[in-house]
């Protein structure tokens, strides 16, 4: 008895340490969000939010006759969501692939390693209005730097208009996003490799293991859980994508992301309501995406044991 | 000390006959280089005029990020937050609800505008703003090279197209290989409504949405205009120009790469700085005319809105009138280099030796056609969105001109719905 008394009071002066923390959660991040799902059910505007009426889910879907609304049937938004998947994908994929590059290159050892672990860094230091800025001139079809290094080494001129053409300004996002995101995936996986203890490494060569082998069997899975993770981060942020968008190719339809079509609503056109409606779908995505995630890795820990 | 002790004995009296009346108006002052000047002398005057006080707010630079914040202190109910602000061309239907009538308080004023401004500030027959300074899309040419190769400035789009076609190919074969016919503002965004709009309207098109706000974009003219810009990509204008706002444009020409560009005025000072390789060698246009002759130049600007709330009415009055009166408009010329909205200062002497180059755009100012902006109130910026998007299709060839009109008809009129609003 006594035992559970002290586990009782354990747990409740647990509660307390924890109480002014989960109520600064509450309210920097419930609120907003409570306020957000309340919105989307009214008809309110920008400039005058306390004049409002209920509309229930005609924000999301309303049949309306032949004619019906709602942000689930604007075209426009099933194209900003493709935008953002693809978007997603690719880009994340890609730094993946490039951050375990650079991670294994540093993992090795050489001189000047400090330096280049710090230099690797600064894309990812740069804010991300002044690196889209800064590729935005990068890609400029007269003077840009990658239209003339693409001349100089392919001795190709074709003043390609990056951020203009619709087929060409998604890669330019993508470029731009690799570039300044990579290091952050690089260092989480660096992070993880040299937690890896150097002797299973030893008795693998010993073992006759070949460096794909020794790859595939000991780094991969060992830095898994470090990957998912990183990987769960990158995607939650590629799927709220807006900034760099906006500032690179602004309002252009063939790059909306689905943040963008929520800002153009709430900002370009006062309607909070929809916009509200568009951010609780933005929200229920990357939630939706973290939760499958967390269930995934659940299921790999649950096999292993 | 006598002085001293004469000067403490007026300010403690005027503080005395202050306080029964007395008001502090707040009011927006620019934030560009000279806005200080320039709101000293505002202040000095009112101050002098009136018994109340003035103070200055600043408001961000960039329209969008202003427009958002206005939205919120108005949202807020906050009369206190500001009395006199500037909107820009396409707010004062908008804002409608926001901004004081000055129908009565301004109606003897009307004769000494330009008449577009003027008629962008009037919402449902209620005069809501007061043009501040005006703004308007040019041509502008290379003076040298339309001399070497004998041409003169063009008259209409089709003398455009041609001139470029052959000064361009001309350059490039004496070796300046991206060299460029014409330049604009292709990308995305407000800019490119502005430049659809000169297009069409040139055209005989219309402007979109007619005064009363019934949508007239459906029709073969304003298609042709399209499919005539939809011609020049990649031809005589690079595809770049389909990501171009003001300044990558500006950056191309400026740099001696192109032969006409279409920009705001402000481009024209910057052209004739001390660094620019074009010092002397820009001249300045009415946009070309279409092909029954009429040429339209985008109206652009700011003007001088009266919060709706404001607790002293009559003080903001005499506030906007010393500041639209044609001494002001002069100050605000001298200090901040903003163009005049009242047309008799585009013949006073002193004006003109100021800014030599207003005579330029007199004629300009005179034609400028406003964005259906005004008739479509707060849904306007959908109506520029669905605008900006359809041009944006038909000059980086995924719609052609007929397709884009009608396409763009349904738009509006779903944006429209019952009516404006």
């Amino acid at each position: 008895m006594a035992h559970s008394g002290y586990q009782q009071r354990r747990r409740r002066i647990a509660w307390i340490l924890v109480a002014p923390a989960l109520l600064l959660l509450a309210l920097a991040a419930g609120w907003p969000l409570v306020r957000t799902f309340f919105f989307s059910f009214t008809n309110a505007m920008l400039d005058n939010p306390s004049e409002y009426q209920m509309v229930g889910l005609a924000n999301y879907y309303a049949a309306n006759g032949g004619d019906s609304r709602g942000v689930l049937v604007d075209p426009l938004w099933w194209q900003a969501v493709g935008n953002t998947l693809w978007f997603t994908v690719v880009s994340v994929g890609l730094e993946l692939l490039f951050g375990m590059l650079l991670a294994l290159l540093m993992n090795q050892k050489f001189r000047g390693q400090g330096l280049v672990r710090t230099a690797i860094l600064v894309p990812w230091a740069i804010p991300t209005i002044v690196s889209a800025k800064m590729w935005g001139w990068m890609f400029h079809d007269q003077y840009g730097v990658v239209n003339d290094l693409l001349a100089k080494i392919f001795g190709y001129q074709a003043h390609l208009a990056w951020i203009a053409e619709p087929s060409l300004s998604m890669w330019a996002v993508v470029i731009a996003d690799v570039w300044k995101t990579t290091p952050f995936m690089a260092l989480m996986l660096l992070a993880a490799l040299q937690l890896i203890p150097t002797d299973l490494y030893e008795a693998a060569r010993v073992d006759g293991a070949s460096a794909w082998q020794r790859f595939k069997r000991i780094t991969l899975p060992l830095i898994m859980p470090a990957m998912i993770v990183a990987l769960i981060f990158r995607i939650m942020d590629a799927m709220r994508i807006f900034d760099l968008i906006f500032v690179l190719t602004s309002n252009s339809e063939a790059t909306m992301s689905v943040s963008g079509y929520a800002r153009e609503q709430i900002i370009s056109y006062q309607d909070m309501g929809v916009g509200s409606a568009a951010s609780v779908l933005v929200f229920m995505m990357v939630a939706g995406i973290a939760a499958c995630f967390i269930r995934v890795s659940r299921l790999n820990e649950k096999e292993k044991r | 000390m006598k002085k001293l002790t004469l000067s403490l004995i007026t300010l403690a009296l005027a503080g005395v006959s202050n306080a029964a009346l007395a008001d502090t108006l707040r009011m927006e002052c620019p934030i560009s280089p000279g806005g200080k000047e320039y709101c000293n002398y505002v202040k000095d005057r009112f101050e002098k005029q009136t018994s109340n006080k003035l103070e200055f707010i600043e408001f961000p630079a960039a329209s969008d990020e202003k427009l958002a914040l206005l939205q919120q202190l108005f949202a807020a109910k906050d009369e206190k937050a500001v009395d006199l602000f500037q909107s820009d061309t396409i707010w004062v239907g908008l804002l409608d609800k926001q901004t004081l009538d000055l129908t009565d308080a301004v109606a003897d004023m009307k004769g000494d505008f330009f008449p577009g401004p003027w008629a962008n500030d009037t919402v449902n027959g209620k005069v809501k703003a007061v043009p501040a300074y005006l703004d308007t899309g040019v041509l502008y040419y290379r003076k040298d090279l339309l001399e070497k190769y004998n041409e003169q400035p063009p008259k209409t789009w089709e003398d455009l197209t041609r001139i470029a076609t052959k000064i361009q190919e001309e350059e490039r074969k004496a070796g300046h290989k991206n060299f460029w016919g014409m330049i604009f503002q292709g990308k995305s965004y407000e800019g490119l409504t502005c430049n659809a709009l000169e297009w069409i309207d040139s055209y005989g098109g219309g402007t979109f949405i007619d005064e009363k706000g019934n949508v007239t974009i459906n029709n073969p003219k304003a298609a042709a205009a399209l499919d005539m810009v939809a011609g020049w990509i990649g031809k005589i204008a690079p595809k770049g120009a389909l990501g171009y706002k003001e300044e990558e444009s500006r950056s191309v020409f400026q740099n001696g790469d192109a032969l006409f560009m279409r920009n705001w005025p402000y481009a024209y000072l910057l052209s004739q700085g001390a660094d620019s390789p074009l010092k002397g060698k820009v001249g300045v246009a009415p946009l070309p005319a279409g092909p029954d002759g009429k040429s339209a130049n985008a109206l652009g600007g700011w003007q001088w809105s009266i919060n709706a709330n404001t607790k002293n009415k009559d003080a903001a009055i005499a506030l906007l009138k010393i500041l639209t009166d044609a001494d002001s408009q002069k100050m605000q010329l001298k200090y901040l280099g903003f163009a005049p909205t009242r047309s008799a200062l585009y013949e006073d002497k002193a004006v003109l030796e100021t800014a030599p180059h207003l005579t330029l755009f007199k004629e300009i100012f005179a034609n400028a056609v406003p964005r259906p902006a005004t008739a479509t109130k707060s849904q306007y910026p959908r109506v520029s969105n669905a605008i900006f998007n359809v041009t944006f299709k038909v000059l980086n060839g995924g719609s052609d001109g007929k397709t884009a009109v009608a396409d763009l008809e349904k738009r509006l009129e779903r944006v429209k719905g019952k009516d404006w609003h």
